[in-house]
C-alpha cells in the first residue's frame, strides 16, 4: 500500500492539472516526487529551498495574489518552526491555504526528537479558523486533501505513516458550513461501534488500536478524521445514548495527549461527564527504534490502551 | 480624490501628507519611524505605483506592502492624500473604534495590502505575491515592499532575498529605508547584500525625490530590484 505522503504527491500532482487556481509550495522535502509536476507546471510548483519561514510567507503571498497554496513539509518545520508566519501570514491577513504535513509524532523514530511534532495540533488549536484533518488511511488523506483544495478556508492536513488497515467513508458533519466560504464540507465523527457504557473517540490512525483495545467492552467508538471543527453534535448524540448518571468520554489522539480535551468538555457544557485524554506524552522518550516502539512507549498500543481505558471506566 | 499639493521633484517634505500626518497623535515614539518613510512613500504613490482607490482590488494593480508596520502615520497620510479613505479617520488613530492602528490591518483599511507590525513578514509575502501573479499569468503588476534597515536583521528577510535573486523575480521591488537603526549595522552596506544574491540594487538619498524616482523606475531585466533610501539616523530613543 502507498503511504499517505505518496498519495499526497500523486493527488496534488493531479490537482495541479485539474485546477489552475492551485499551487504547491515546497521546502525541498518531497521535491523528487514532484519532478513531473514541476515540469508540467513550472509556475505552480514552487520549491523555495530549505527555508521554512519563506515557505509559509510565500504561501500567504500566493493567497493574497488569488492563488490557493498547498504548502508542504515535515510537521516540525511546517507548524512549529515558522509558527508566527502561520499565525500572521494566513490568519491575520484573512486569507486561506492548505498546509500538508508529514512525519507526524514519530514517523521516523530513528531520526529522533528533532523530526517529531506531537504538539502540532495543539499549536494550531491556538489559532482561529483552521480546520484540522487527521486521516487514518491514504484513501482518506486523498479525499480530505481534495475537499480542502476545493475550498478556500484554512486547512491543516496531518499525514502520517501510521495507518488503519482499511479506509472509512467520510461523512459530512451535520450543520457545518466550514471555516471559509468554500465547499463547506467538513467530515463529521463517524460511529464505528455502539455501546452504552462509554464513548471512545479515535482520531485518525488510532482507530485500529482503539477497536482492538475496546473489543468486548460496552463502548461506543466514534472515528474522527476532521478534528477541528470538533464534531460536538456527534459526541452529544453518542453521550445521550449512554446509561448511567455521568458520561465517560475517552479521547485517543495520535499527537499530544489532551489536545482535544477542552473541545470535548466544551461540547458537553450541561452534561455531567468525565474525559480521559490519551495521546503522546510531553516527555521525550529519548529513544530511537520503530514506530511500534513509540506507540508502546506512550501507552498507545492496544494492550496499554485497554488497560488505561478499563482502569478509567472502573473508577 | 482630494487634491494633492505634494512637492514631487523637490527635496522638501510634501505638504499635504505632512499636514495629514499631524492629525494623528498618540504614537510619538513611532514618529521618527514614520517621518523616515514619508518622502519615499510619497514618490511611490504620487509617481510610480499604478494603483488608485478605484482599482484597489483590481488583479492588475501594483501592490505596495508596508512590512515595517510600526510608525504607519506617513503611510496613512499618503493613503488619505490619495483618496483611499477620508482624512476624517486620521484623528481617531489608535482608538478602539478606528480602523487605523499603530500597526496597519489589511482587513480594516482600504488600500492596505498586508497587516504588518511584526518585522520580517512583508518580503516573504511579497515574494509569494509575485509568484502568485506569475502563476495567474499577470506579468504587468509590480510588487513593492518597504522594510527598515533594522528590520533586515530578521532572518526571514534573508530567506526571501536569497531565493528571489536566483528565481529572477523581476516584478519584485524592495525599498529599504535606512536610518541607521540596526544595532550591529551592515558592514559592506545594505545594497551589497542584495547584489550578492543576484538583485539589482542602488543606494540613494531618501529625501531626494528625483533621485528616488530615478532609482525606483530604473530597468532591471530578469532581476528583482532593491533601492536603499538613506535618511538621517534615528535620534536616540
Amino acid at each position: 500500500m502507498d503511504t499517505m505522503r505518496d498519495r499526497f504527491i500523486a493527488t496534488a500532482t493531479r490537482l495541479l492539472d485539474e485546477d489552475p487556481r492551485l499551487a504547491v509550495v515546497l521546502a525541498e522535502i518531497s521535491r523528487d516526487g514532484f519532478d513531473e509536476a514541476a515540469r508540467r507546471h513550472p509556475d505552480r510548483l514552487i520549491n523555495v529551498g530549505i527555508r521554512e519561514q519563506l515557505l509559509i510567507g510565500v504561501g500567504g503571498g500566493l493567497a493574497l495574489a488569488g492563488v490557493r497554496p498547498i504548502v508542504h513539509t515535515f510537521a516540525a518545520f511546517l507548524v512549529e518552526r515558522p509558527f508566527e508566519q502561520v499565525k500572521l501570514d494566513f490568519g491575520h491577513q484573512g486569507v486561506g491555504g492548505v498546509l500538508v504535513s508529514a512525519g507526524g509524532s514519530y514517523d521516523w523514530p530513528a531520526g529522533g526528537f528533532t523530526h517529531m511534532a506531537p504538539g502540532d495540533v495543539a499549536l494550531m488549536d491556538t489559532l482561529d479558523g483552521w480546520a484540522v484533518h487527521v486521516p487514518g488511511h491514504p484513501d482518506e488523506a486523498e479525499a480530505l486533501l481534495r475537499h480542502a483544495a476545493a475550498g478556500d478556508g484554512r486547512d491543516y492536513v496531518r499525514l502520517s505513516l501510521q495507518s488503519n488497515s482499511r479506509a472509512r467513508p467520510l461523512i459530512p458533519a451535520e450543520g457545518r458550513t466550514g471555516t471559509g466560504t468554500g465547499t463547506g464540507f467538513r467530515a463529521g465523527f463517524a460511529t464505528v461501534r455502539e455501546g452504552r457504557g462509554a464513548v471512545v473517540i479515535a482520531v485518525g490512525p488510532m482507530l485500529d488500536n482503539v477497536l482492538a483495545a475496546t473489543e468486548g467492552l460496552d463502548t461506543t467508538v466514534l472515528y474522527a478524521t476532521t478534528v477541528r471543527p470538533f464534531d460536538g453534535e456527534a459526541l452529544r448524540r453518542a453521550v445521550a445514548a449512554l446509561t448511567g448518571d455521568a458520561a465517560d468520554v475517552v479521547l485517543v489522539e495520535p499527537y499530544l495527549a489532551g489536545t482535544s480535551t477542552a473541545a470535548a468538555n466544551d461540547a458537553l457544557p450541561t452534561t455531567p461527564h468525565r474525559v480521559l485524554g490519551l495521546g503522546v506524552a510531553r516527555r521525550e522518550l529519548r529513544a530511537y527504534g520503530e514506530l511500534a516502539d513509540h506507540l508502546a512507549g506512550h501507552g498507545l498500543d492496544p494492550r496499554s490502551l485497554r488497560e488505561r481505558i478499563t482502569t478509567f471506566l472502573a473508577r | 480624490m482630494p487634491s494633492t499639493s505634494g512637492t514631487s521633484g523637490t527635496s522638501s517634505v510634501p505638504a499635504e501628507p505632512a499636514r495629514l500626518m499631524a492629525l494623528m497623535t498618540g504614537a510619538e515614539k513611532h514618529g521618527p519611524a514614520a517621518t523616515s518613510t514619508l518622502d519615499a512613500l510619497w514618490v511611490l504613490y504620487d509617481r510610480v505605483l499604478r494603483v488608485s482607490p478605484a482599482e484597489a482590488d483590481a488583479p492588475g494593480r501594483d501592490r505596495f506592502l508596508l512590512s515595517k508596520g510600526h510608525g504607519p502615520m506617513a503611510y496613512y497620510a499618503v493613503l488619505a492624500a490619495k483618496g483611499f479613505f477620508a482624512e476624517e479617520l486620521l484623528p481617531g488613530f489608535g482608538s478602539y473604534g478606528s480602523p487605523l492602528g499603530h500597526h496597519p490591518d489589511r482587513t480594516l483599511v482600504p488600500g492596505v495590502e498586508i497587516g504588518s507590525g511584526s518585522l520580517g513578514h512583508g518580503l516573504p509575502l511579497a515574494v509569494g505575491s509575485v509568484l502568485g501573479l506569475r502563476a495567474r499569468g499577470l506579468a504587468g503588476p509590480r510588487v513593492w515592499v518597504l522594510i527598515g534597515d533594522a528590520e533586515l536583521d530578521e532572518g526571514s528577510n534573508h530567506e526571501a532575498i536569497a531565493y528571489a535573486g536566483p528565481a529572477g523575480l523581476e516584478q519584485l521591488h524592495t525599498l529599504v529605508i535606512d536610518n541607521s537603526s540596526a544595532t550591529h549595522g551592515w558592514p559592506g552596506g545594505i545594497a551589497s547584500r542584495f547584489e550578492a544574491a543576484g538583485w539589482s540594487a542602488e543606494t540613494v538619498d531618501g529625501r531626494d525625490h528625483e533621485a528616488m524616482y530615478a532609482a525606483f523606475t530604473a530597468p532591471h531585466p530578469g532581476r528583482p530590484r532593491a533601492v536603499v533610501a538613506r535618511v538621517e539616523p534615528k535620534s536616540p530613543s
